[in-house]
């Protein structure tokens, strides 16, 4: 598909890059690569990956992007992945080099976000031998990859580079890695480039069994209550439209789970927000009321449920999605709707009519106005949510909002609110911290029109602030805020609440000050106490034209509500104080 | 639901670390593999596991919709749902002074089982058949003393078509 865009766009690269010359593994790999509609690719160096930084070198086609570590290129790789929809590409040398992409691989595997991750090796003759920087990386990342590939023969290098982006990029999404011997990388073929793709045991089912779309019409036809629950699938096919069409011609109301946010605009009335651990007050109720629940391209996973055996005990349950293995695996499905998100809505849509829910409809939106999300504010203090608002307000909800892991990015989920899919990058399934802000700067690479605001906690941000280096270098105007409240909050909060008060390390104070640090870097930093200094803060960053890291000093013991303790059925909220 | 035993078949791309992707998916999700054969299927380039492992309905369905997700898995099939013929051999070296051994050699033939070595003090044993045959026949020459055992673990085929 991305070589059939390049051969429509750029002529004249596709004809150079098609020639069938004796060239270098390396050499074949950056044409395949370039082949496949890479544009951007995030990488580190090393002793096994010399020849293909060798090849990259002097190359004006190939565009490459030195992070600071491995972790921050395969997270940005992965951000530019989830913000534009195509296939994030990372590379990284042998041994250490590899290892340290292992929590972005796992991450991706995690969310399903289509990567190709390119490892060197050490000589194929050396493999085997504990030799210097010699790691097993197929076998270590067997687990948290879709597929995995070790390069034995040059020529097979280009099919392998395209079996990798088609298996990366379609059915279920999710990364796929190449590790290539160095020996390999610097042997010479003739370069061949089949678009053809035939994989025996790979057929991901695209169209659905008409028959369950005729029983899921039927069930919504009888319903009196029914919910549908977005996920992350719908925002990975594309489906946003569909949804939204599905949503208005059936008037069901929606929730979108954490990586389904952004898949159904939340300015939309049916619209109920997340469920789960911190969810609405309304979405959980839905869920636990209702008489059948659509389950789209979501995994049922237990944040979402929580307790299972009591999670939505009075709905029949429907579920669409791409991965077979999905449907069934964590609660009983009454209708399975294996296929593409987007096809099985199309197919839907020509036949879907409006269920009869004007009364549960009346009594959701009761509910709503009732146990709104809500925090105290107050003048004294500066309250995390009052943040998010502020810039969910100012950008008036249209920017790209990546997050890291813990109360912020809860908080963030809760008060930005999105129109838009593919604007909300977050790392759900792993909750990996130090994810956020190099995702921001690949999501910015992708997106080089678009604000990208990175959101961080004080921890997060210090997992991979080396990267401020690189936004400096290359003026990527990623705006990053860090929520900072000098402790590890989320872990904190569940510290006051299950293990009575005892804060078993978790303070952050002594932390670097973060405007010095990214003053250190070339960024500009900027800091903020109170509500008015945030106003300004924030309105300066946006204002400025290259990166700005913007220090939010924000009220320490905050919580994020509603809460349910694990062990709990979703519809058991703490709802806080305020 | 009830917990049974199951033979399941695979038929997998014959590429290195195929055998390492089925067992680390059985590994890591938590599947029992009561035994595992691997040998060349009847086309060129695939090969076929045979698996035995355990569960209810509901974890034998998983087990083969994860298979199925590994993209060198190409057909899987619970054969244990069908009419089906299962084979295992077993070496089995048993301590067996000249005095004894024409006793142990009446247990081996009322097996139809073989005696393929001898030594001057122990004999060893193949048996052939399914599980539970290899087991009797274990069963009945532990008193004897064993010494030693090595089972292929199981081949199995559906009958008929």
């Amino acid at each position: 598909m991305s070589t059939q865009t390049l051969k429509a766009t750029n002529k004249e690269l596709y004809a150079k890059l098609m020639q069938p010359d004796v060239i270098t593994g390396s050499e074949i790999l950056l044409r395949s690569l370039l082949l496949e509609g890479v544009d951007c690719v995030f990488g580190y160096p090393g002793g096994a990956v010399l020849y293909i930084y060798d090849a990259i070198h002097g190359n004006p086609d190939f565009n490459h992007l030195l992070t600071r570590h491995e972790q921050g290129a395969i997270h940005a790789a992965d951000g530019y992945a989830r913000s534009t929809g195509k296939v994030g590409v990372c590379i990284a040398t042998s041994g250490p080099g590899a290892t340290n992409l292992v929590t972005g691989i796992a991450t991706a595997y995690m969310d399903s976000v289509p990567l190709v991750i390119i490892t060197g090796n050490v000589m194929s003759t050396a493999i085997g031998t504990d030799a210097f920087q010699e790691a097993d990386i197929t076998g270590i990342t067997m687990p948290i990859t879709k597929h995995s590939y070790l390069v034995r023969d040059v020529k097979d290098l280009s099919k392998i580079v395209h079996e990798a982006f088609h298996i990366a990029s379609t059915g279920r999404k999710g990364p796929v890695l190449i590790d290539i011997p160095k020996d390999v990388s610097a042997l010479k073929t003739k370069f061949t480039y089949d678009s053809k793709i035939s994989i025996r045991g790979y057929n991901p089912t695209v169209l659905p069994n008409k028959l369950q779309i005729e029983r899921l019409l039927k069930a919504i036809d009888e319903a009196k209550k029914p919910v549908i629950l977005a996920g992350g699938g719908v925002v990975y096919a594309g489906a946003q439209n569909e949804l939204l069409k599905f949503v208005t011609k059936t008037n069901i109301p929606t929730i979108t789970t954490l990586l389904g946010i952004g898949g159904f605009p939340s300015s939309n009335d049916l619209w109920l927000g997340m469920p789960g651990m911190h969810g609405t007050y309304t979405a959980n109720k839905a869920i636990q009321n209702c008489d059948l629940l659509i389950g789209i391209g979501a995994r049922f996973d237990d944040r979402v449920t929580m307790k299972v055996e009591g999670f939505a005990p009075n709905a029949k349950i429907a579920h669409i999605d791409v991965d077979p293995a999905e449907v069934g695996k964590v609660v009983e499905t009454a209708i399975p709707c294996v296929g593409d998100v987007k096809k099985v809505l199309e197919l839907a849509n020509k036949k879907a009519k409006p269920a009869q829910s004007e009364a549960w409809i009346e009594e959701l939106q009761k509910m709503k106005k009732e146990f709104p999300l809500k925090y105290e504010d107050g003048d004294n203090h500066l309250k995390p949510q009052y943040v998010i608002e502020m810039i969910h307000e100012t950008t008036k909800g249209e920017a790209i909002v990546t997050t890291d892991v813990g109360q912020h990015q809860m908080w963030a989920a809760q008060y930005y609110r999105f129109n838009h899919s593919r604007s909300w990058i977050t790392s759900g399934g792993l909750g990996t911290m130090g994810f956020g802000f190099p995702a921001a700067i690949g999501a910015q690479l992708g997106n080089q029109d678009r604000l990208v605001v990175s959101i961080n906690g004080d921890g997060g941000m210090q997992m991979c602030a080396q990267e401020l280096a690189i936004c400096a270098i290359n003026n990527i105007p990623v705006k990053i805020v860090v929520i900072n409240n000098q402790v590890l909050g989320m872990v904190r909060q569940w510290q006051e609440i299950i293990y009575d008060n005892r804060y078993s390390h978790i303070d952050l104070s002594g932390s670097p000050d973060f405007v010095k640090l990214a003053e250190a870097y070339g960024v500009k930093g900027l800091r903020a106490t109170n509500k008015e200094e945030a106003q300004k803060a924030w309105q300066e960053a946006m204002d400025t034209p290259g990166p700005v890291l913007i220090d939010f000093i924000v009220e320490k013991h905050e919580n994020v509500y509603p809460m349910v303790k694990q062990g709990s059925t979703i519809d058991e909220m703490l709802m806080g104080d305020s | 639901m009830n917990t049974t035993k199951h033979t399941i078949s695979i038929l997998v791309n014959n590429q290195p670390g195929v055998l390492q992707r089925v067992a680390s998916l059985f590994g890591r999700r938590g599947y029992n593999i009561e035994s595992i054969t691997v040998g060349k299927s009847e086309e060129e380039g695939l090969s076929r596991m045979i698996i035995v492992t355990n569960g209810d309905h509901h974890k034998l369905e998983q087990i083969s919709k994860q298979l199925y997700k590994l993209i060198d898995v190409i057909k899987v099939i619970d054969i244990s749902a069908n009419p089906m013929v299962e084979r295992e051999l077993a070496l089995i070296k048993v301590n067996a002074e000249p005095s004894i051994r024409p006793e142990i050699i009446g247990v081996v033939e009322t097996f139809r089982a073989t005696i393929v070595d001898i030594s001057p003090k122990s004999i060893m044993v193949q048996v052939v058949g399914d599980s539970e045959k290899v087991k009797a026949m274990v069963e009945l020459l532990k008193p004897y003393g064993v010494i030693q055992i090595t089972r292929t673990g199981v081949a199995a085929m559906i009958r008929g078509v």
